[in-house]
């Protein structure tokens, strides 16, 4: 008798993409606004990032990143309460990947990125399947663009490979306004063609002066 | 004595209608040191005594931030006091994540009687002996609440309880209808005042009293040394022969709590309190 299927699924795709890319004394993060659903837009003004000493942005199905990031914010404020400062970027990726894989088996279908600066002010960029696997890397991207993003990114930032030894920081020399507009450069040519990417760009940059924020339009079709 | 006969366990009562151990409990909180708490129709002032058990060691933490729009100070066994906000803190977190908005006060003092109650009538518990003050702001306006180890809560124009707390409920009764229309420094000062009724003629100094703060448009905090020490000069509430001489001794503090601002651990001799 073939195996029985179920007649719905608990999961959909809401599309997008995010990235994020870490400097010497900067990281930035940027996601798109677009939420879609199969063909269809569900809204071009969604928030795929929340901030808290460091930067999550996330794309998938946007339920579950909403779910993710009320989680995160309730034992965030508990570590405040209990420590009497913010979670630092290391703490927060740590605490994200034992989140996701407390839901191993029925998972959050959240591709995220963690953005910010570790203890030392250089930035670090996370980057995480949905179940919590997740590693430092020197930039990442996740969601419907990120094929089109990863390769793009490897030629430009020319990541040192994993093997050499001793171990090279993948963190990209560029300067932060040089870093902003290969940003821009790329959600711009991913949205030409990923059809789930689109509307708007957040850019979301933390350095040692604080948090700050920007929009760049982007192909609405 | 006649009291002793029923005053074993708290699920028995005296011939008098009384329960013993919840009056002991309540004995518990007039041991502590005082706290004191007042309100005007947009801030909260919570402050209270703070002093460490020797010069060698750090003293209690009696205010608790439970959110950005409650704080709750406490008097009494501060172990209780601990659990209890811990208590809080989740509750508040939970309702949040729940509703997408913060919890009413009402509604939190409410729920922390009823687990004070539930040690009032459990053979195996005993009542949580601490009181508390808890203050907040939430849509109808600024609230100040006393919860009892016995389970009963009250709503106060301004308050103060444990040791002393007599000589700042009689200053606080001779104020208290200007409190709703004070400012918030007018108010903080009044706190100050206050602290230093229960103090007998001992300075006030930044070093052994916590003032913490909520409002409109002011999250729950608790105010630095330094801040405070500057509101105590500038209202001159110290005695007079101590004036100038208050701020270097409050500077050299030897408070090693987190909360307090680090600045003033400069490595200086302790003072004796």
């Amino acid at each position: 008798m073939p195996k029985e299927q179920a007649n719905w699924s608990p999961y959909d795709n809401n599309g997008g993409s995010c990235f994020a890319v870490a400097g010497a004394d900067y990281c930035v993060i940027a996601a798109d606004t677009r939420m879609s659903t199969g063909y269809n837009i569900l809204t071009r003004d969604t928030q795929k990032s929340v901030n808290y000493k460091c930067v999550m942005a996330s794309s998938g199905f946007q339920a579950d990143v909403k779910a993710l990031q009320k989680h995160l914010a309730a034992r965030h404020l508990i570590y405040q309460h209990q420590h009497n400062k913010q979670m630092s970027c290391p703490a927060m990726a740590q605490l994200l990947s034992n989140t996701l894989y407390y839901k191993r088996f029925f998972p959050y279908y959240s591709f995220n990125v963690l953005g910010g600066l570790d203890n030392e002010g250089k930035g670090c960029v996370f980057t995480y399947d949905a179940v919590g696997s997740y590693e430092k890397v020197g930039y990442s991207s996740q969601g419907s663009g990120s094929t089109l993003i990863m390769p793009f990114l490897d030629n430009q930032l020319k990541s040192p490979s994993p093997l050499l030894l001793p171990a090279r920081d993948a963190v990209t020399p560029l300067a932060e306004a040089e870093a902003i507009d290969l940003v821009k450069t790329v959600f711009a040519s991913a949205s030409e063609r990923d059809i789930y990417t689109g509307d708007k760009l957040e850019i979301v940059v933390i350095n040692a002066d604080g948090i700050r924020r920007e929009y760049m339009d982007l192909r609405k079709d | 004595m006649f009291r002793n006969q029923y005053d074993t366990d708290v699920t028995t009562w005296s011939p008098a209608g009384r329960l013993f151990q919840v009056e002991y409990a309540m004995e518990a909180v007039k041991q502590g040191s005082a706290t004191i708490g007042l309100r005007s129709k947009t801030h909260v002032v919570l402050g209270c005594v703070n002093k460490a058990n020797s010069e060698l060691s750090s003293h209690q933490k009696k205010i608790f931030k439970v959110d950005d729009h409650i704080g709750v100070a406490i008097a009494g066994l501060t172990a209780d006091g601990r659990v209890l906000s811990r208590y809080m803190r989740n509750e508040c977190i939970n309702y949040n994540f729940t509703y997408e908005s913060p919890l009413p006060v009402g509604r939190l003092v409410v729920q922390l009687a009823d687990k004070a109650q539930v040690c009032t009538q459990r053979s195996w518990k005993r009542p949580y002996g601490v009181g508390l003050l808890v203050a907040g702001l939430d849509e109808s306006g600024a609230h100040l609440y006393y919860n009892c180890p016995s389970g009963n809560y009250f709503e106060y124009q301004a308050f103060a309880i444990g040791s002393r707390s007599q000589a700042a409920k009689t200053y606080l009764e001779r104020r208290f209808e200007n409190f709703a229309d004070s400012s918030r420094d007018d108010l903080v000062k009044d706190a100050l005042m206050a602290i230093r009724e229960t103090l007998q003629g001992e300075t006030l100094k930044s070093s052994i009293c916590t003032v913490a703060v909520v409002g409109v448009g002011e999250p729950f905090h608790i105010l630095d040394q330094e801040t405070v020490q500057q509101m105590i000069n500038a209202f001159e509430i110290v005695g007079e022969q101590e004036g100038p001489a208050a701020e270097p001794d409050a500077a050299a503090g030897q408070e090693a709590a987190a909360e307090q601002g680090g600045s003033t651990d400069e490595g200086v001799a302790p003072m004796d309190i």
